[in-house]
């Protein structure tokens, strides 16, 4: 693996206090959903996960259809739907429009979408202020950092981590109590709302039928950033649709309960265009920005089509031993766990980092969990070998390579594998049948230094299996 | 032009033409299961005292204002213009501002007031929910701005969950710019895992059932 | 791996199966089933272990493995792996039919939970990802191993984690693999625990590397062998 993602990881290790921090907060998500989806709870939650997911595969083998239904539908109610190939197209948009507006201060709400394009830079360097209003958003956007997980976005910083950025960034005293820093968060992004020009959301799901963006949360400031600013944008990948609204019923008993354990979040806006005639309140104009980024690749082989199902809930980061261990830094990209493994190199490239395919024990937990049925160990596997095979293009890890075809060979010679396996077990160190910590520096190399690095290795047994068959 | 180019990009790599239409889908999954009223209630009221806000029942118009009027007493209130507050009496109601229509006022108002009252569109039991539906009736900012907010809404309105609501209203879009579902008082836990209630929406939910 | 460095688990399994009247058979042929290859994204090779099983135990009226994950590689993998090779995919088809993890057997083609065993120790259970997740297996070592005699069954908090074994990740991610394995550990100490069972040997090898490096007081054994025990 690279140096950087060896790095990251140790770093992560060897981090006591982060190692508790990540597995408690993901073991808090993940025992609320175990709960919320029992079968005494929601007995019909197996038929809802695979009604989630064919919904999801209609849509992505007809997406062109349901993108153009989807903006007739935004249109028929005021609203404007913006096709953008790529980042550079989406700031362009939202610079453009800022700037006919006369628009200065933009609020923001939570969006790995927006992430995924880094908006906020590109916005900040033509002089507009952009405010995320998500409390763990708002965190790691003081501290210049990305989110640590697709629904807990601070999950990393503790509460004197937030009292020294608070101190600094907005010019108050010292505060650790968090709910009072809570309060001032609260204060301060209060009055970005209510003097906000532009609000940009992403959106958790498009519906075709109705032109409109659903956006779930549990703050209310979401409700704030799509509501208090004269202008509407979300941003949202163009995988995002689902065909109904009526399907609302399934994917909304799915979502929250996937992603908190909760049984609705608290705050879930079905939005469809600009305020109507005789409302009072809500935007005046109401855009939705479809992003491609790199998705109709993705589309296009249908084995890891499936990967543009997510609904972004974070189950399988909560379920992963490896996510919970590592924490989001580690990953090379803005997706992180499970599903950053197979979205990384698909939007990015195998060779973005090419040992994150491996990065799994494989165990399945992520696939149990996903609402919408995405096999991500399947996809793991099948990017692994594609990696191989693009190492064998390039010429590249030739030594590993040799050692699995020195495997396949002894293992299709039964009497040369007896025999490899006689010559292991003769020259084997020998502890008097206890676990072995260390052996000889001659043998002490390689995969087996490795192992040892970790744990300790079985003693070699006098007979194999084979041997002692014979002689029963 | 990127519409164009993506569409392209799509339809090419799925096999499809221009205008091909999807095939059809199955009718919508919606199972409207078979609960009584007397249920309905305790089950909404176990659900959101769950998340930790208020259910009161009134079995007349007449108490639920009594209730209000006890609950804002000394403080002030903004009410949308639901006809049923109306009905209830409670736009009436000394500390109660209502009736506004002008947007900058009613913002104003929201971002000063202790109280937001609002009536509901809809109650759904199998989750401690209220559906509000953006309409002259009901602003947005109501239920969101004040930080504590208070619903009254007749028993009638009470549906059995998600199911039933979107077999009412098959396309909300078609009716509002905005349906929105509160399922208890504002929160978060993004300081390590510590939960505060309150964050941006109202920190208070009391929700009183008439009837 | 049972063969080279837990031989005493296919003797164990020999001796239940035989107990119940099973004729065993040992195709000396045999050698592995590919999986390593074939996670570590060498299919091709894997391929080659692959076929070389099919031809070993195609005769064989039923296959019973000492392993989830070796089971689960020929039952749900070698179907993905031969996708082009339509002659070997039906061969690996009808095989898998025949391939049973060794407490499924038990369980669903024997259709005992009560093999007679004595072993008197406290006891937790531990699945094999592959088992559980891939195979569906849960319920029947748990049943096998209530019907023990003296044996006190306790079961971890949480029940179901990753031992961070995953074949060469072990050793491609040690340092993750090695934090996986402590935390699946410090589960099995709370259970106050003196034997971890598993049906699964590369988990019981990770967890043994584990609980030795760090002197823990618990030893770990193969469902064979509790089952086995007299």
């Amino acid at each position: 693996m690279s140096i950087e993602f060896d790095r990251k990881i140790h770093k992560t290790l060897e981090d006591a206090n982060l190692q508790l921090a990540v597995y408690t907060a993901t073991a808090r998500l993940k025992d609320g959903r175990t709960e919320v989806v029992s079968p005494a709870e929601l007995p019909d939650y197996q038929e809802l996960r695979t009604q989630a997911h064919d919904l999801k595969k209609h849509v992505m083998e007809n997406l062109d259809s349901y993108l153009e239904e989807f903006e007739r539908n935004v249109e028929a109610h005021g609203g404007h739907v913006v096709y953008a190939k790529d980042a550079t197209e989406v700031a362009d948009f939202v610079v453009g429009l800022a700037k006919e507006r006369g628009a200065h201060l933009i609020v923001k709400g939570k969006s790995m979408t927006s992430e995924e394009l880094d908006l906020n830079e590109r916005l900040e360097h033509e002089g507009l202020e952009a405010v995320e209003t998500d409390l763990g958003e708002f965190i790691v956007q003081l501290a210049h950092e990305r989110p640590y997980h697709i629904v807990g976005p601070s999950l990393h910083k503790t509460r004197y981590d937030v009292a020294d950025l608070f101190t600094k960034y907005l010019g108050i005293e010292r505060e650790e109590v968090p709910e009072k820093q809570t309060a001032i968060a609260r204060g301060v992004l209060r009055k970005k709302f209510l003097a906000a020009d532009m609000g940009i959301s992403g959106a958790n799901m498009l519906v075709a039928d109705s032109g409109a963006v659903v956006l779930v949360e549990n703050e209310g400031n979401i409700r704030l950033t799509t509501s208090a600013p004269k202008v509407h944008i979300a941003v949202a990948g163009i995988e995002k649709l689902i065909p109904r609204a009526q399907d609302l019923a399934v994917f909304l008993k799915l979502l929250a309960r996937s992603s908190t354990g909760q049984r609705l979040s608290v705050y879930t806006s079905i939005l469809s265009g600009p305020r109507r005639p005789g409302e009072i309140d809500g935007p005046e104009e109401f855009y939705v920005v479809l992003l491609d980024n790199g998705r109709t690749r993705l589309l296009a082989d249908r084995a890891k089509r499936q990967s543009l199902y997510c609904l972004r809930c974070g189950a399988c980061l909560n379920a992963c031993p490896v996510y919970r261990k590592i924490g989001g830094h580690s990953f090379p990209w803005v997706y992180s766990g499970p599903i950053g493994a197979i979205l990384t190199p698909q939007f990015l490239g195998l060779g973005h980092e090419p040992a994150l395919p491996f990065a799994s024990s494989l165990c399945g937990a992520c696939k149990e969990v996903c609402p919408v049925k995405i096999e991500i160990p399947e996809l793991l596997l099948s990017l692994r070998g594609e990696v191989r095979k693009a190492e064998a293009r390039d010429r590249k890890n030739l030594l590993e390579r040799l050692s699995f075809r020195l495997f396949a060979w002894i293992m299709t010679h039964p009497r040369l594998y007896e025999m490899a396996g006689r010559v292991a077990a003769a020259t084997a160190p020998s502890d008097n049948g206890a676990w072995i910590s260390k052996v000889p520096a001659l043998m002490n190399f390689g995969p087996l230094r490795t192992w040892l690095s970790q744990r300790d290795l079985p003693p070699a047994p006098r007979k194999s299996f084979r041997e002692l068959w014979r002689l029963r | 032009m990127s519409r164009d180019h993506i569409l392209h990009r799509i339809r090419t790599a799925l096999g499809r033409s221009p205008g091909q239409a999807a095939p059809e889908l199955p009718a919508p999954r919606i199972r409207i299961p078979l609960v009584d009223m007397e249920s309905r209630i305790a089950s909404f009221r176990t659900r959101l005292e769950q998340l930790a806000g208020r259910v009161h029942l009134a079995a007349t118009p007449e108490e639920a204002r009594a209730f209000v009027a006890d609950a804002i007493a000394g403080k002030c209130a903004v009410a949308s213009n639901a006809p049923y507050l109306v009905e209830c009496g409670i736009a009436a109601l000394p500390e109660v501002r209502s009736g506004v229509t002008d947007r900058a006022e009613l913002r104003e108002l929201c971002a000063t007031m202790n109280f937001g009252i609002t009536s509901a569109d809809y109650i759904l039991a199998d989750t401690g929910t209220l559906v509000m539906i953006s309409s002259p009736r009901e602003a947005r900012m109501i239920s969101l701005l004040p930080p504590a907010h208070i619903a009254v809404v007749p028993r009638e309105r009470i549906l059995t969950g998600l199911d039933e609501l979107f077999s009412l209203h098959p396309c909300p879009s078609g009716e509002t710019s905005s349906m929105v579902l509160i399922t208890g008082p504002s929160r978060t836990a993004d300081i390590e895992q510590i939960l505060v209630r309150g964050v941006h929406g109202p920190g208070e939910v009391t929700v009183v059932i008439v009837g | 791996m049972v063969d080279q460095l837990m031989p005493q688990v296919g003797i164990a399994m020999a001796d239940v199966l035989e107990r119940l009247g099973y004729r065993v058979d040992f195709p000396e042929e045999q050698t592995c089933c590919g999986q390593p290859a074939f996670n570590s994204g060498y299919r091709a090779e894997a391929r080659t272990v692959a076929r070389h099983f099919i031809d070993t135990f195609e005769q064989s009226e039923a296959v019973v493995v000492p392993s989830g994950s070796c089971a689960s590689m020929v039952v749900h993998h070698y179907a993905e792996l031969f996708q082009k090779e339509p002659a070997t995919l039906s061969r690996a088809e009808s095989l898998a039919k025949r391939v049973w993890e060794f407490s499924e057997f038990l369980t669903r083609v024997a259709g005992v939970e009560d093999v007679g065993a004595r072993f008197e120790d406290v006891v937790t259970y531990h699945d094999g990802c592959h088992s559980l997740r891939e195979m569906g297996i849960r319920e029947g070592p748990r049943r096998l191993l209530a019907r023990v005699r003296g044996l006190d069954l306790r079961e971890m908090q949480p029940a179901e984690e990753c031992c961070g074994f995953g074949g060469t990740f072990s050793v491609k991610f040690a340092e993750l693999s090695g934090a996986m394995a402590r935390t699946r550990i410090e589960a099995i100490l709370r259970t106050g625990a003196r034997t971890v069972v598993s049906a699964d040997p590369s988990c019981l090898m990770q967890i043994q590397g584990v609980l030795s490096r760090a002197g823990a007081p618990v030893r770990t054994l193969h469902l064979a062998e509790v089952l086995a025990s007299r």
